[in-house]
């Protein structure tokens, strides 16, 4: 493919290059032979699935972590990135996939961090960053209280926090690690107008997604990753979203997911006005109310910290309800013990798989059984019956394709989507009554997201009522029966999905009933 | 929060003490003059020991080494203060000694990533057996304790005079220290990246501040506050060195760390408190008061410490990251 930076007229070496980089961690090759160039005042989008080495080139690129081989060059230059300090030095900003600020400082502590104003000697000066803080918000249109404390702050504006330190550092070069995962629609929309504002003002950025939509709307040129090394650079006038995914997953892949029509039967799951405080005592969710029948997704979308969370704990036995009822086939569960919930036909896949799926360091096959490892045929008389267990893991492994050596790995050394299967096999293959499923395909790779959501659908099929909790817009859309919208802890919409589209449902994601 | 009720413990606590200081001062004036005194004496290597602890976990770093970092400085401060006949000379080789023990607690768990509780038991474990085996019999300061220094007419004046203005050196310098350490903490840049790296180190990494240097930096520094406090047992408070000496003081000092929330002012506070039990149990006894109920008496001081963790239960937050080794990859 012809490389437009080198014709350029004007001959700029790249603002940001990347030179045959290599890093791999023990076993996993991350990056292989991997170069890329950033020209100045471009927005050069990194799409690749979950696991293709995004993150691991710009944290290369960001010196947060050493390439085994390679280069990399600024302004033509090659320079030594041994820390984040040699980044700043060279003014490229960063914004992290998993948002590095302090939860306990405010947000202008946050942003001068490591570049303090001071009074001399080291006292800071922190109404002159408040200052500075919102002067810059302004400029760029990124507003945001630079006093607030961080942890207070929605997603949204924490990633505000992120920007602006960069810019504040007066980065030249910024690199975001997938920014628009944690947006609504709206909040992205406004994040690419002000990455195109900042690409006017001669800023390189390097943009990372898997959302092959934002890379056609905002990017100058795309390159595409896959397992560790680059598969190709092309420009959104060259290709369209089929043609980018192919060069992602490096086969043709089925972007909506196939299902028949809904026979949805009498209701399984009904929440009677209930009310759940989060771990810091504020009222998360608020009076919510809901049906879920027996054949149907139902999908809740919402942005992330909106009552999500308190919502499944609280269904799951996870967490306590301050008042209010939650009904299973009519009898109710409220303030039973997650395994009474558990054993009662609630099938729950957590949003923090990491945390609350698996016990990583302990087997495969003691993770996919750990909903009944308790009971006959896998413990007698308080004695676990391994060959029954063994047994059990082994069909499960291959029922669900679990990619691994053997059932007594750890479930740690899984990949996302592998970890996924695993949760999903435990829940799903003992006949449920009602899937719970928060986030499911958050961050594994295409193949396992496919393969969840056929999961999903089968469930719904057989007369599984599915409560499907996500994030990410397209999943509800393209999964959910019926969509809610939560909105502070409440429903503010409840529709059959073919009476809500993108937009109305964006809006309400972001300011609730006032908006539609 | 207001400050009012975030601190309503405090209050509570606080007023209650003196009132009731203020009642006994009534009849007992000389009773609660030496109470008061007594109370600042005891309280002393507690605050250097909190702040110690202070300075390491604020930085994401458990120290429970302090214990042996003040046993191992009483110990270096009275060997060189015995033998050159210079306090001065001893209480530096204390506080240096201190600090060598907080950078060999850094290398074990900041450069090795060793498990913090098992390097600050390493330290522990190290200075009883030192101290034990080089300990001699008979060693005596030349030139007596640390002397007394009055502050002017201040120190005339009644009760407070004698307990706030008629010390010691090193029981001045930790009442200075306690809100030049609050200050640094909360108004300076090396404060600012010290909270942040306790909280969330690769976030401080990111924006280019070393968490190995910080830490390392505050290891050495508190362990410099933990051997000052050694020094204060060996050479201010009794004038020579004993086995075991510090008796569990640099134990008590975390649990004084804890319930001040990691804030020099409320370490301070917690010591002072710790301190003032000690000083009444030991009046108590002295007067022979309650004498058929000597338990009860003993009692005293865990008392108090169980009404202020039950006030306080749940409530304190230690910095996010402590005890965790931090690796950037
Ligand atoms: N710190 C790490 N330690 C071990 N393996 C890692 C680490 N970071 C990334 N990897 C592995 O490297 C591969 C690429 O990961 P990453 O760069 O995060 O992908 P992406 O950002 O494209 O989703 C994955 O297989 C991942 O498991
Ligand atoms: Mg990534």
């Amino acid at each position: 493919m012809d490389d437009p930076i080198t014709q350029s007229p004007t001959n700029d070496p790249p603002a940001l290059e990347a030179v045959g980089i290599c890093k791999r961690f023990d076993t996993v090759v991350a990056n292989q032979d991997v170069n890329l160039r950033i020209g100045k005042g471009q927005i050069h989008a990194l799409l690749g699935e979950n696991g293709a080495g995004k993150s691991t080139l710009v944290n290369i690129l960001f010196g947060l972590y050493r390439a085994d081989e390679g280069e990399v060059r600024v302004n033509g230059r090659p320079v030594r990135m041994n820390s984040p300090h040699d980044a700043i030095d060279h003014h490229i900003g960063m914004v992290h996939q998993h948002f590095q600020l302090v939860p306990v400082l405010t947000v202008a502590e946050n942003i001068v961090l490591g570049h303090e104003p001071t009074r001399g000697r080291g006292l800071l000066d922190l109404d002159r960053a408040a200052t500075e803080v919102s002067e810059l918000g302004k400029r760029f249109g990124l507003e945001v209280d630079p006093r607030a404390t961080v942890e207070d702050l929605p997603v949204g504006m924490q990633q505000r926090v992120e920007i602006l330190r960069a810019l504040y550092r007066k980065a030249d070069i910024l690199i975001l690690d997938e920014p628009t995962a944690v947006l609504t629609p709206q909040e992205t929309d406004h994040l690419l107008e002000v990455l195109r504002g900042l690409a006017a003002e001669g800023v390189a950025i390097v943009f990372i997604t898997h959302k092959l939509r934002e890379v056609l709307a905002v990017a100058d040129r795309v390159t595409v990753m896959r397992g560790g090394r680059v598969v190709g650079t092309t420009t959104p006038a060259e290709t369209d979203q089929a043609g980018l995914a192919e060069m992602m997953v490096g086969r043709s892949v089925v972007l909506r997911v196939a299902k028949t029509e809904a026979r949805p039967e009498a209701g399984v799951l009904e929440i009677r006005d209930l009310h759940v405080r989060d771990v810091r005592d504020r009222p998360a969710v608020d009076g919510l109310s809901l049906v879920v029948r027996s054949g149907e997704i139902f999908g809740i979308a919402g942005v992330d910290g909106n009552g999500q969370r308190e919502l499944v704990e609280a269904m799951t036995g996870l967490r306590m309800s301050d008042s209010g009822s939650i009904l299973l086939d009519g009898s109710d569960i409220t303030g039973r013990t997650p395994r009474q919930i558990s054993q009662l036909g609630v099938a729950h896949i957590p949003e923090d798989r990491e945390k609350h799926g698996l016990i990583g360091p302990h087997s495969i096959a003691d993770n996919l059984v750990l909903n009944r490892y308790f009971r006959a045929p896998y413990a007698r008389r308080g004695l676990r019956q391994l060959d029954a267990i063994d047994n059990e893991a082994e069909r499960l492994v291959a029922d669900y394709d679990i990619r691994t050596e053997s059932i007594g790995a750890t479930a740690r050394s899984l990949s996302g989507g592998n970890k996924q299967k695993v949760i999903t096999a435990r829940e799903l293959s003992h006949g449920a009554r009602l899937l719970v499923a928060s986030q499911p395909t958050r961050g594994i790779d295409v193949g396992s997201i496919e393969f969840v959501h056929q999961q999903i659908v089968g469930q719904r099929d057989i007369g599984v009522a599915v409560l499907l909790i996500s994030a990410e817009l397209d999943e509800i859309l393209s999964l959910s029966d019926r969509i809610g919208v939560i909105f502070k802890g409440r429903l503010v919409a409840i529709a059959d999905a073919g009476d809500l589209d993108r937009a109305t449902i964006g809006r309400l994601m972001g300011a609730g009933a006032d908006a539609a | 929060m207001s400050t009012l009720t975030r601190y309503r413990w405090w209050f509570v606590t606080a007023a209650f003490l003196v009132a009731f200081t203020l009642f006994t001062a009534e009849f007992q004036q000389p009773q609660t003059t030496a109470v008061l005194a007594a109370t600042l004496r005891q309280s002393t290597p507690l605050v250097l020991g909190a702040l110690c602890g202070i300075l390491c976990e604020r930085s994401g770093v458990i120290n429970i080494g302090i214990e042996g970092q003040m046993l191992m400085s009483a110990f270096a401060g009275f060997v060189v203060a015995s033998s050159t006949g210079d306090l001065l000379l001893g209480v530096a080789a204390g506080i240096g000694c201190g600090m060598l023990m907080g950078a060999f607690l850094a290398f074990l768990s900041v450069s090795l990533r060793g498990d913090q509780i098992i390097a600050g038991t390493v330290l522990n474990i190290a200075a009883i057996g030192l101290t034990s085996f080089f300990f001699q019999q008979g060693r005596s300061l030349p030139s007596g304790k640390t002397s007394i220094i009055k502050i002017g007419p201040l120190a005339d004046l009644p009760v407070v005079g004698r307990v706030l203005f008629s010390n010691r050196p090193l029981t001045y310098l930790t009442m200075l220290l306690v809100p030049v350490l609050w200050y640094t903490l909360f108004r300076t840049t090396w404060g600012l990246r010290t909270r942040a790296v306790g909280e969330h180190p690769s976030a401080a990494e990111t924006v280019g501040v070393s968490v190995v240097r910080i830490r390392y930096l505050n290891l050495i520094l508190g362990g410099g506050l933990a051997g000052m406090g050694g020094a204060y047992l060996s050479l201010e408070a009794v004038g020579s060195f004993e086995r075991m000496m510090t008796n569990g003081k640099g134990f008590v000092a975390l649990a004084v760390m804890i319930f001040g929330r990691w804030n020099p002012v409320g370490a301070w506070g917690a010591a002072l408190l710790f301190g003032y039990a000690n000083a009444v149990q030991t009046q108590f006894q002295f007067r022979g008061w309650l004498a058929d109920d000597p338990q009860f008496i003993g009692m005293m001081p865990f008392i108090v410490t169980i009404v202020v963790v039950a006030g306080f239960v749940g409530r304190a937050r230690p910095p996010a990251s402590i005890g965790q080794p931090y690796s950037r990859e």
